[in-house]
């Protein structure tokens, strides 16, 4: 799930520099990179939600 | 468009961007005050020492190659064709500083500026891993991001295809970020994002049914010294990178000085009133936060922000510095002693966007809320993912993690074989009759 989750982030940010290369007007190209922030920011969720399993602190 | 960055230097302007760069080691100092003061005091002279070494391998290492990737904006530089612009992806300039004379004051100033920024960035994730990163570990990556995530970040920023997000696809004036908010201070909390769940929370600070455990820092007095220091350091940050990478003159270092304050002030007294009212006394450790993750956010666009624009960039910081800490504490189980992943990481963002969204830069079209949206994305989708592989395999290498005996015995002991406070070790022959 952690391996997925920084794939996921990864290519978000694939998907932003797509957007700015392949999409010249703007409103396009606005949204495939909010898209991509928003793959992104699930991608750091997933890796988040999967590291809450560390109890290596617990007392 | 951003003007360029290799303006005529006068002897006065090249006298005092030196002078300002002079100032950036007090931002480490107090950095790594805040830090030490943060952490147990068991952890205290480790903590200290840490900061030192890993502040002296950082200029090391950047000075033998970190420069060279890092480059210098209008020298020449590696690209690479993509849909046919070039995107220049990293710097060309000799290893171990070759290429640097004094008759060539902006690369020199430059290189003078990377040597102490990379310190800084190297020292946030001590914040994050206070109590419990062992120092050849943070030595270990130390050298990883001074001499390579670093001046590659920094490349994109100021000499690279991020910079150059405007002229290649219209995007405003490309990324801008005049004295690192992204590629300094979001990058270290990017780095102590990956610390923390590489090595895991601190013993005892979780309970078995996940409820955090408070584990306060062990000398505030330190910690609000370490702010008072790092305002100097921040005002030499913050108008050295506005002369070196913004191309501006010196008229404009009393706007820097007065933004940068502002900021700070505003996010102090926001963290403090957020703390007084969710928990009836003003904090002093989230103020202190508060107050650093102002200046860092401060860093993005010190000298194009009015001076109100600058109150209202530290109070948004202030607000969301001590809600970060407190939700990454509870709810992601995120040990962070130092709050470095919400002042730097979280105030850092904060920083690139706000630029974007508020900064008043001359001559600039549409799109440039784009193009700090690229930078973040940036950060998020390949700096994090880099930073945790490389945590990863280095745990696998050389455990990052002390023991547990060396947890409980407290860093200083275990790792240097002296506490930092001597006279606070009880003998039980105080206690005996004589």
């Amino acid at each position: 799930m952690k391996l997925a989750g920084f794939l996921l982030a990864l290519a978000g940010w694939a998907i932003v520099l797509a957007a700015v290369v392949l999409l010249a007007a703007p409103v396009p190209r606005g949204a495939f990179a909010a898209a991509g922030m928003a793959v992104e920011i699930l991608g750091l969720g997933l890796a988040a939600r999967a590291h809450l399993g560390n109890r290596g602190g617990r007392a | 468009m951003i003007p360029a960055a290799e303006p005529a230097y006068s002897e006065t302007t090249a006298a005092l961007t030196i002078l300002l760069v002079f100032l950036i080691p007090l931002a480490a100092a107090g950095v790594a005050l805040i830090h030490t003061g943060l952490s147990r005091s068991r952890s205290a002279a480790h903590t200290m020492l840490a900061s030192l070494l890993i502040a002296a391998v950082a200029a090391l290492v950047y000075g033998a190659c970190g420069f060279a990737w890092q480059g210098v904006t209008g020298h020449p530089g590696h690209s690479i064709l993509i849909a046919g612009r070039a995107w220049r992806w990293i710097g060309n300039e000799s290893f171990f500083l070759h290429s640097i004379t004094v008759s060539e004051p902006p690369a020199a100033m430059v290189a003078c500026f990377g040597v102490f920024s990379a310190g800084l960035c190297t020292l946030i994730p001590l914040g994050a891993g206070a109590d419990r990163w062992r120092l050849g570990a943070a030595l270990a990556s130390a050298v990883f991001v001074a001499g390579i995530v670093f001046p590659l970040f920094a490349h994109w920023t100021w000499a690279g295809w991020l910079r150059d997000l405007g002229n290649l696809y219209g995007l405003g004036g490309g990324y801008v970020d005049l004295a690192g908010s992204g590629a300094i201070h979001a990058l270290g909390g990017m780095s102590a994002l990956a610390l923390c769940w590489t090595l895991g929370p601190r013993r005892s600070k979780y309970t078995l049914d996940g409820m955090p455990v408070a584990l306060p820092g062990h000398n505030t007095v330190l910690v609000l010294a370490g702010c008072l220091l790092a305002w100097t350091g921040w005002l030499g940050l913050n108008g050295a990178g506005a002369l070196l990478f913004g191309g501006l003159s010196a008229s404009a270092l009393p706007l820097v000085a007065i933004d940068t304050t502002f900021a700070a002030a505003a996010a102090a007294l926001t963290a403090a009133a957020v703390t007084r009212i969710r928990f009836r006394r003003p904090d002093a450790s989230l103020c202190a936060n508060g107050w650093v993750g102002g200046l860092v956010a401060s860093s993005g666009a010190c000298a194009y922000f009015t001076p109100f624009t600058a109150v209202f960039v530290g109070a948004i910081a202030g607000l969301l510095i001590p809600l970060s800490v407190e939700w990454l504490d509870i709810y992601l189980e995120l040990d962070d002693p130092g709050g470095a992943i919400s002042v730097y990481g979280v105030g850092g963002v904060w920083g690139m966007l706000a630029t974007g969204l508020l900064a008043d830069i001359p001559g600039i079209g549409s799109g440039q809320f784009l193009a700090q949206l690229v930078a973040v994305s940036t950060l998020l989708g390949f700096a994090l993912p880099v930073f945790y592989a490389w945590h990863r395999l280095l745990n696998r290498v050389y455990p990052q993690r002390v023991s547990d005996e060396g947890e409980r015995q407290g860093m200083d002991l275990h790792e240097l074989g002296a506490g930092a406070y001597p006279e606070f070790v009880i003998h039980r022959e105080d206690f005996s009759q004589r």
